[in-house]
């Protein structure tokens, strides 16, 4: 059984964006960038599913030359192979979906896992994308996966609670925080995943415009919120909350 | 424009995540609903008295009982055949859904919106809210999804929607509903609250968190929410995260207690009107952002606070 994780590379979770001064968008010089975290959990996922018949697994990047490490991260976790998409002009979600889909048309994987979102453009919509355009079935949102028999049951966090569907193979998976902690690689994986292998290639080679369909007019801060105050005691909370009219 | 909007319901009754929906819908022309159920008339009839409301289109079949996206979206692209926007709420089915349809009447989908500035411009938030982008889209048809707190409730009276049935476009055997595990909640629902209590992991267990957490909330009338920290540990279950990955908020009133205040957390509830934090780390950026802090050991305030109210 074969499957692929699409992995993207974006600004550290950890790093305060900093909008640009002239409305462009955010400033990404010179700051630290990581693979985005749902992704990691979608690697992680795959690797465990290696005890349960996968056999291989295929990690793949759309992006800037740059992804190349975001791959070579995804190799150290365990990944035996790798596709660099190389876009300087960034991709969007659609465009993205309709490489993946040509890629899964190539490497006829069982299954595909995609993080539920990705922290930068927080768009939650390439897996649902791609789904769409294979025609396979799409567990988003999973915290619980089963392989079974020619299916896979998927757990899936929804408003209220969880919901289980079971998926007929091939399908999508887009991971939620809760299906797994991602493991570190070990420097002696590091250096074993320098030697993996990498195909590159291009939008074009795909026959894919990914031309964006929106335009981003401007970026700006949010609306700052103005300072506070800190009350003393409780006594003084309650006196504000009574102000306010939500104590009586 | 004709847009065409689809109705977030349990089942029983539409939910509010709709009103909003509509209320952005309306923005850009004349708004349709879609009803998609199993034995969903009691829905459909809710959902005709929304003011503002055209036709309600009501798709009941067996093949929609849960709304999977793969049986659900090849009948909405049929209908965007009539209509030239689906909007759908950002809810987890709208998420799901959405998307899909994008995807087969390609177009690229716009997320989240918190505005809309024209038929074709929206501002929506990226990087966790930490920059808002206003985006064209070139599309001819537009997929939208909204999120609630931007807009306000559309009136769920009013309206006279005429009802016209649809048919089911079927069973596409891709997938199949397998069960639920829907928490049981007594409470206000957490992203139509008036006011939230959110707990973090300074509540330290499960049992703390529900021993200073729920008694607080309870007084206040208050939904509960947690910070991922809290979820993670098992503190409080899942569906009660608030933040970027979690259910986005803006209660009047936000009461954070034992949450540090990490972006993730705060893309979740920043829009809240008045936000309150209880913390005993002066330095907390929670409290860059609360409109009342007080600083101080939660096991002591909380319980105080409660006797007091």
């Amino acid at each position: 059984m074969k499957v692929l994780v699409p992995v993207k590379r974006v600004l550290d979770y950890n790093v305060k964006p900093r909008v640009k001064a002239d409305g462009t968008g955010v400033d990404l010089a010179n700051v630290k960038m990581s693979m985005n975290p749902f992704d990691e959990i979608a690697v992680e996922e795959a690797i465990r599913l290696k005890d349960k018949g996968v056999t291989e697994i295929v990690v793949v990047s759309i992006g800037e030359q740059k992804s190349q490490e975001t791959l070579r991260t995804a190799l150290a976790m365990g990944a035996d192979r790798a596709i660099l998409v190389v876009s300087e002009t960034k991709v969007e979600p659609l465009g993205v979906a309709k490489i993946l889909a040509k890629i899964v048309e190539e490497e006829k994987p069982d299954l595909v896992i995609l993080g539920k979102q990705a922290i930068d453009d927080d768009n939650n919509q390439t897996g649902q994308m791609l789904a769409g355009l294979l025609g396979w079935g799409q567990g988003t949102f999973a915290s619980k996966v089963e392989i079974a028999d020619g299916s896979v049951n998927v757990t899936r966090e929804v408003d209220g609670g969880a919901e289980t569907d079971t998926l007929k193979l091939p399908a999508i998976i887009t991971t939620d925080l809760r299906l797994n902690e991602p493991r570190y690689a070990s420097l002696p994986n590091i250096m074993k995943a320098k030697s993996k292998p990498m195909a590159q290639k291009t939008p074009a080679d795909f026959g894919i415009d990914v031309t964006p369909r929106l335009t981003t007019l401007k970026v700006v801060e949010p609306a700052k919120r103005s300072a506070g105050i800190k009350v003393a005691d409780v006594d003084a909370l309650v006196g504000k909350l009574k102000e306010m009219g939500v104590a009586k | 424009m004709k847009t065409l909007v689809w109705v977030e319901h349990d089942g029983q009754a539409v939910k509010d995540a709709t009103l909003s929906a509509v209320t952005a819908a309306s923005q850009l022309g004349e708004v349709h609903l879609l009803v998609v159920g199993q034995g969903v008339d009691g829905v459909a009839a809710e959902a005709a008295k929304i003011a503002g409301v055209g036709k309600v289109h009501v798709a009941d079949d067996a093949a929609f009982a849960h709304a999977l996206a793969e049986n659900v979206a090849p009948l909405i692209v049929e209908l965007m055949g009539t209509h030239d926007a689906f909007v759908a709420p950002s809810t987890t089915h709208g998420k799901n859904i959405a998307p899909r349809v994008a995807a087969l009447l390609d177009v690229m989908q716009v997320s989240d919106i918190l505005s809309v500035e024209s038929e074709d411009t929206f501002t929506r938030p990226i990087y966790a809210g930490n920059a808002i982008a206003t985006v064209q889209s070139t599309d001819a048809k537009k997929v939208i999804t909204v999120r609630g707190t931007a807009f306000a409730k559309a009136a769920t009276e009013g309206g006279s929607g005429e009802i016209e049935a649809v048919a089911s476009t079927g069973d596409k055997g891709l997938s199949t509903f397998a069960g639920s595990e829907i928490a049981k909640n007594e409470r206000p629902e957490l992203t139509s609250a008036k006011i939230i209590v959110s707990g973090g992991r300074a509540l330290a267990s499960s049992d703390q968190f529900h021993a200073m957490i729920d008694p607080l909330a309870d007084k206040l009338g208050a939904g509960v929410g947690a910070s991922r920290a809290a979820v993670d540990a098992g503190y409080a279950p899942n569906d009660y995260q608030v933040g970027q990955t979690g259910k986005i908020v803006a209660p009047e009133v936000y009461v954070a207690v034992g949450i540090s205040g990490a972006i993730q957390h705060l893309a979740g509830m920043k829009d809240s009107k008045v936000i309150i934090a209880i913390n005993k780390d002066e330095d907390a950026p929670i409290f860059q952002v609360a409109d009342i802090g007080l600083v101080g050991d939660l096991f002591k305030i909380v319980p105080e606070l409660t006797a007091k109210l």
